[in-house]
């Protein structure tokens, strides 16, 4: 829920780069390019109005087999005025999306989290490397096409077996 | 006595003697197996890091103690010198005098070369 | 090897020694604790007052040098099973382990990328104490099978169905 004139400053500040996306589950949310995102969520955060400065959420979604198939989708929170909005932002394979970290420092656990799960490159990100998955491990696991069980090693005898149309790339460091 | 203390003796022989042969026979039966993962240092299981790991760790500790003995040492003669003041009298009480300068000395001296310093 | 390990025979002078070796050993099972996930829960309240472990000498010791055996409570991940290998590793003999809960059985209803499928994989496990997770009687009743396992164990006798427990 944002408050009465939301969606009326984001038109006047951004006209039509920011596409309006409805009220889904009663939150209001915006539609966005990737180059856009940094602006827009440095508006919300400064803006006097709005004043959201809570990142409540950053979210990856894959929506293979898509054109457009990776969505980060960010939930901020005003502390101050307690409204809710959301910010999604489609890109295309290879995705890649400016981060936000300039805005909100806790941006920086989320957008690792995103990139160990669904291999969203976020550029000028201080620190991009995986979080949950150990450094070496191969392939993006929330990915749509990678295998539930994982692939067979040591560990794991029920994987799946690796084939050569698996993507074999290592997220250990910054690319 | 001297011969007072022979019931203490045959203690400690006794304890030393039994001590001695639990042990001995824990070992005949105990398994030994030493195997190279099993003698690494204990860092919760994960692998080493730090200062101490590489094996430096600070000198200032050995400096530290050392001085710490000196002076254990002279504040441990201040006891019985405290004890027989009286008896002793004023001569007694410069002579201990002149005994706490001279370490007094070496205590500056170790105070100015910058040994009391824990950054090096 | 200790100097008199497995080298007698089955007779009653070295039975009733090993008996009591066993004893000892069962008596006195000090716990590694190493509750990785939710059946940690379930160790715990074993060992709190209602089902009170530490009348079985269950003593639990925070370090895997201290410890007879090591009861892995919870849902081992891929990341952190060379951790698991080195903390088993670094237990003397003679040391068992109790994989508690389904998820250290065989990797319980994860079956994923990211989740050792057992830790039988990763370290030679005695008892399985299946449950999600197990009741503390269950844990219990796991420590109880580890001790009549414990006592037919042939220490100084040679032979038999499991020897000192080494490996």
């Amino acid at each position: 829920m944002g408050g009465p004139n939301l969606r009326e400053r984001i038109e006047h500040r951004f006209g039509g780069r920011v596409r309006d996306g409805g009220l889904p589950d009663g939150m209001q949310t915006f539609l966005v390019d990737p180059d856009l995102v940094v602006e827009l969520c440095q508006f919300f955060k400064d803006d006097p109005e709005l004043r959201f400065d809570f990142l409540s959420d950053i979210c990856g979604v894959d929506y293979y087999p898509e054109e457009d198939r990776f969505e980060v989708v960010y939930h901020l929170y005003s502390i101050a005025f307690r409204w809710r909005v959301r910010i999604k932002c489609r890109s295309g394979d290879p995705p890649k999306v400016p981060s936000v970290v300039g805005v909100w420092r806790t941006a920086n656990w989320h957008e690792r989290e995103i990139y160990d799960m669904y291999g969203i490159v976020f550029e000028d990100h201080p620190d991009l490397r995986r979080i949950y998955m150990w450094d070496e491990f191969e392939g993006y696991p929330m990915r749509k096409d990678f295998p539930v069980r994982g692939y067979k090693d040591a560990y794991n005898p029920f994987g799946d077996e690796k084939t050569a149309a698996a993507p074999s790339d290592t997220g250990g460091g910054e690319r | 006595m001297p011969i007072d203390y022979l019931p203490v003796f045959l203690m400690v022989g006794a304890v030393s003697v039994l001590a001695l042969a639990i042990l001995f026979v824990s070992s005949l039966v105990r398994p030994s197996n030493p195997y190279p993962e099993k003698n690494r240092p204990y860092e919760c299981g994960v692998d080493h890091w730090g200062e101490a790991s590489a094996g430096m760790f600070k000198v200032h500790y050995f400096v530290i103690a050392i001085l710490f003995v000196v002076f254990d040492v002279e504040t441990m003669f201040l006891f019985p010198w405290a004890v027989v003041l009286e008896e002793i009298g004023l001569f007694g009480y410069i002579e201990m005098f002149v005994f706490i300068f001279l370490l007094l000395v070496g205590f500056v001296y170790a105070w100015a070369k910058g040994a009391l310093d824990w950054e090096s | 090897m200790g100097k008199l390990e497995n080298r007698f025979p089955d007779n009653v002078f070295f039975s009733t020694a090993d008996s009591l070796i066993n004893w000892g050993r069962k008596s006195a099972l000090w716990p590694e604790t190493f509750g990785i996930a939710c059946c940690a829960i379930e160790m715990i309240s074993a060992g709190c007052s209602r089902y009170d472990l530490d009348r079985f000498g269950i003593v639990f010791r925070a370090s895997p040098r201290q410890s007879d055996v090591m009861i892995i409570a919870g849902t081992v991940t891929k990341k952190f099973a060379p951790v698991v290998r080195r903390l088993y590793d670094q237990m003397p003999e003679p040391r068992w382990v109790i994989a508690m809960g389904t998820c250290a059985i065989s990797g319980g209803v994860y079956n994923t990328y990211a989740v050792v499928q057992g830790s039988e994989l990763i370290v030679p496990v005695d008892v399985h104490v299946p449950g999600c997770p197990p009741r503390p009687e269950a844990l219990m009743h796991g420590f109880v099978l580890l001790q009549e396992q414990i006592q037919r164990t042939h220490v100084l006798r040679r032979g038999g169905p499991e020897h000192a427990a080494v490996s």
